[in-house]
């Protein structure tokens, strides 16, 4: 064996040799970086709805500490969020000027989650009512059309007897805008053709003068 | 293997491997072109199946809740029980005392419902099994779908027939950035939003150009820029 040879032999194998330690390497490392992926999956941080083990009640989103004020949250209109006049009864003023997109917004939000007990039109029939819940009482009857509108602010706000509270599924302006669409709806039973715009009509599959359409 | 002018010594050796070997060798190395194609057409085949997306695939829950029946039988809006998808990055799941609004008085006694009346008296949450999971290194926000007028069934498909909930698009990147990169294909009028089994009214082509326009969706270069997702 002469020097060059084995000079080659030895690269060789020391090539053999830096190979396999790479190659050993590798592997852990691909498999450390596997293990990478699912801790870039599921990081060590809370968002929405996960779970936690450190708080005693599993949650990871803490409720709030009664009396807890967020910041430009104060609620310091009194009518506004409790629908009571400086009086402290209920009061029959908006604490907002009513206007056609407060209406709709109403509507919007009565159907979501007024109609399931009180129906589209209010006569509460609603799909659960029908299933056996208790009966509320129509909209249209001549009490519920005199009451202030404050008083059906609260009766969103706090409950009424059987009906459950709905100040966790809705902010304050839309129970107003609530309000306002009952009211529509109320007017709606009690209206004429006399009370709708000429121009709505049509809308209505009511064409003529409304004379002619005495009923 | 080294050449015959490396030395005699090595010509000397006797023959470890038959001739045919070579042939096995030469096949092996265009083998393994196959099959590393293979492999990698595997793997990708396998991340992309539903075992691993889980989609199309229902989960167990502690308590059978039927979107089937809340709402392609009853008719209640979404936004009834998931009350945050409108204003908040997250849908979330209804509290329990959402459950209690009907069922304080309606299938008071069902065995089905136990869960929901200890957790209302207990006031520890119902732990629902999380049917959709993106990872967490992407950004996801349900609110400006919502007001740009991506309709729930567009991702979340048909709810309203769901006995147990499902996922039903894969949710992989792709997804995602088919409809980044085409929104008029899919917005529909925000009075839709929550309208399961829409037909649009006319030309899927003409209104969803029309409404990109008048919700002035941003166009696909920002809505497919990375950091637009991975933030
Ligand atoms: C889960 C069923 C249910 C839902 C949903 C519901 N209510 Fe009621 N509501 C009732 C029942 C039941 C009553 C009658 C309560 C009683 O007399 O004990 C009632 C009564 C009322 C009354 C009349 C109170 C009175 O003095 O008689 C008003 C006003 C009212 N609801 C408004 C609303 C509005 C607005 C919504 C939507 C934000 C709503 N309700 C959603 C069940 C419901
Ligand atoms: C009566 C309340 C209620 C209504 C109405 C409702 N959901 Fe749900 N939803 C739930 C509950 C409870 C869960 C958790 C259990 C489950 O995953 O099935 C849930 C889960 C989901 C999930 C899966 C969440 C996850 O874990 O990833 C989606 C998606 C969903 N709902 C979409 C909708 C859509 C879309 C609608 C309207 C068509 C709707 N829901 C209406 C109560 C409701
Ligand atoms: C707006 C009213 C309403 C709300 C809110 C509601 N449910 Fe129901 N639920 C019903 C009605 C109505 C039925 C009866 C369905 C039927 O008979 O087809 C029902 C039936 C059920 C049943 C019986 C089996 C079935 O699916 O028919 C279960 C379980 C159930 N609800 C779970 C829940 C849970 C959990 C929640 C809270 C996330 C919830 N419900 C919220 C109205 C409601
Ligand atoms: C653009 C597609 C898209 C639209 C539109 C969409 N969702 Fe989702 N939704 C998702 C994705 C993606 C997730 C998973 C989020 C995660 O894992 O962080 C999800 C998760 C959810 C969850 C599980 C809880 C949560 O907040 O993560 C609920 C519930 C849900 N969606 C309900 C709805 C409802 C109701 C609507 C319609 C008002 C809706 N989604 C519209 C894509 C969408
Ligand atoms: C069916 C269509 C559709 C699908 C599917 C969809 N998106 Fe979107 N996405 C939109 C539209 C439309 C917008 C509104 C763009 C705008 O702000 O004008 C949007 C906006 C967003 C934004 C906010 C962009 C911004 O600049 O604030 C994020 C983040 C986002 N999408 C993430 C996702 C992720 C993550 C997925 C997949 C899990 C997804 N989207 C799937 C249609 C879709
Ligand atoms: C519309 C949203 C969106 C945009 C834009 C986006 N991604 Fe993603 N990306 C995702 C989602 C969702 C996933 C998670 C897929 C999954 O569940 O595996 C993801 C996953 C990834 C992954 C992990 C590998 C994988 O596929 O699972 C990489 C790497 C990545 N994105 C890079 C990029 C780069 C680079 C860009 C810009 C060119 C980009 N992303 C733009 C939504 C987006």
């Amino acid at each position: 064996m002469d020097a060059g040879q084995s000079r080659n032999l030895k690269n060789n194998r020391r090539f053999h040799l830096r190979s396999s330690v790479f190659l050993c390497g590798l592997i852990p490392v691909l498999l450390g970086l596997s293990g990478c992926r699912s801790d870039m999956q599921d990081q060590p941080k809370y968002i929405p709805l996960r779970p936690s083990s450190f708080f005693s009640d599993g949650r990871s989103e803490r409720p709030l500490i009664a009396g807890t004020v967020a910041r430009g949250h104060l609620d310091d209109d009194t009518l506004l969020e409790t629908g009571k006049g400086p009086d402290g009864k209920f009061s029959d003023e908006f604490p907002f000027p009513v206007t056609r997109d407060r209406v709709l917004r109403g509507q919007d939000r009565y159907n979501i989650y007024c109609t399931p007990c009180h129906d589209r039109n209010g006569d509460g029939l609603g799909m659960v009512v029908r299933r056996g819940f208790r009966h509320p009482p129509s909209y249209h009857i001549d009490r519920l059309r005199q009451v202030p509108n404050g008083y059906i602010f609260d009766v969103i706000t706090n409950g009424f007897g059987a009906m459950p509270t709905y100040s966790s599924q809705l902010l304050p302006a839309d129970r107003w805008a609530i309000v306002s669409y009952i009211r529509a709806l109320q007017m709606s039973q009690m209206g004429s053709i006399n009370d709708v715009p000429a121009d709505a009509r049509t809308q209505l599959g009511l064409t003529g003068a409304p004379q002619e359409r005495k009923q | 293997m080294r050449p015959a002018a490396a030395g005699s010594n090595l010509v000397a050796m006797a023959q470890i491997f038959h001739y045919s070997s070579n042939t096995f060798a030469r096949m092996t190395i265009y083998g393994a072109v196959f099959f590393i194609a293979f492999a990698g057409w595997a793997g990708y085949a396998y991340i992309n199946s539903h075992y691993v997306t889980r989609q199309n695939q229902p989960r167990e829950q502690p308590i059978p809740f039927s979107h089937a029946h809340h709402v392609g039988g009853e008719g209640f809006d979404c936004r009834y029980c998931h009350t945050s998808v409108e204003n908040s990055s997250f849908a979330g799941l209804p509290a329990t005392q959402i459950c209690m609004n009907c069922h304080s008085q309606i299938w008071r006694t069902s065995p089905e419902l136990e869960p929901v009346r200890a957790s209302y008296q207990t006031g520890q949450s119902i732990r629902w099994t999380r049917v959709h999971d993106l990872p967490d290194y992407v950004y996801f926000n349900h609110s400006i779908h919502v007001a740009k007028g991506v309709g729930c069934e567009t991702c979340h498909g048909r709810i309203d027939k769901m006995p147990l909930t499902w996922q039903n698009a894969d949710l992989q990147m792709e997804w995602c950035l088919n409809c980044h990169r085409n929104p008029e294909r899919y917005v529909r009028p925000r009075e839709a939003i929550t309208t399961m089994g829409y037909v649009p009214d006319g030309d899927q082509a003409e209104i969803g150009r029309r409404l990109v326009q008048e919700y002035h969706i941003q166009d696909a270069r920002l809505l497919t820029s990375c950091s637009t997702c991975h933030r």
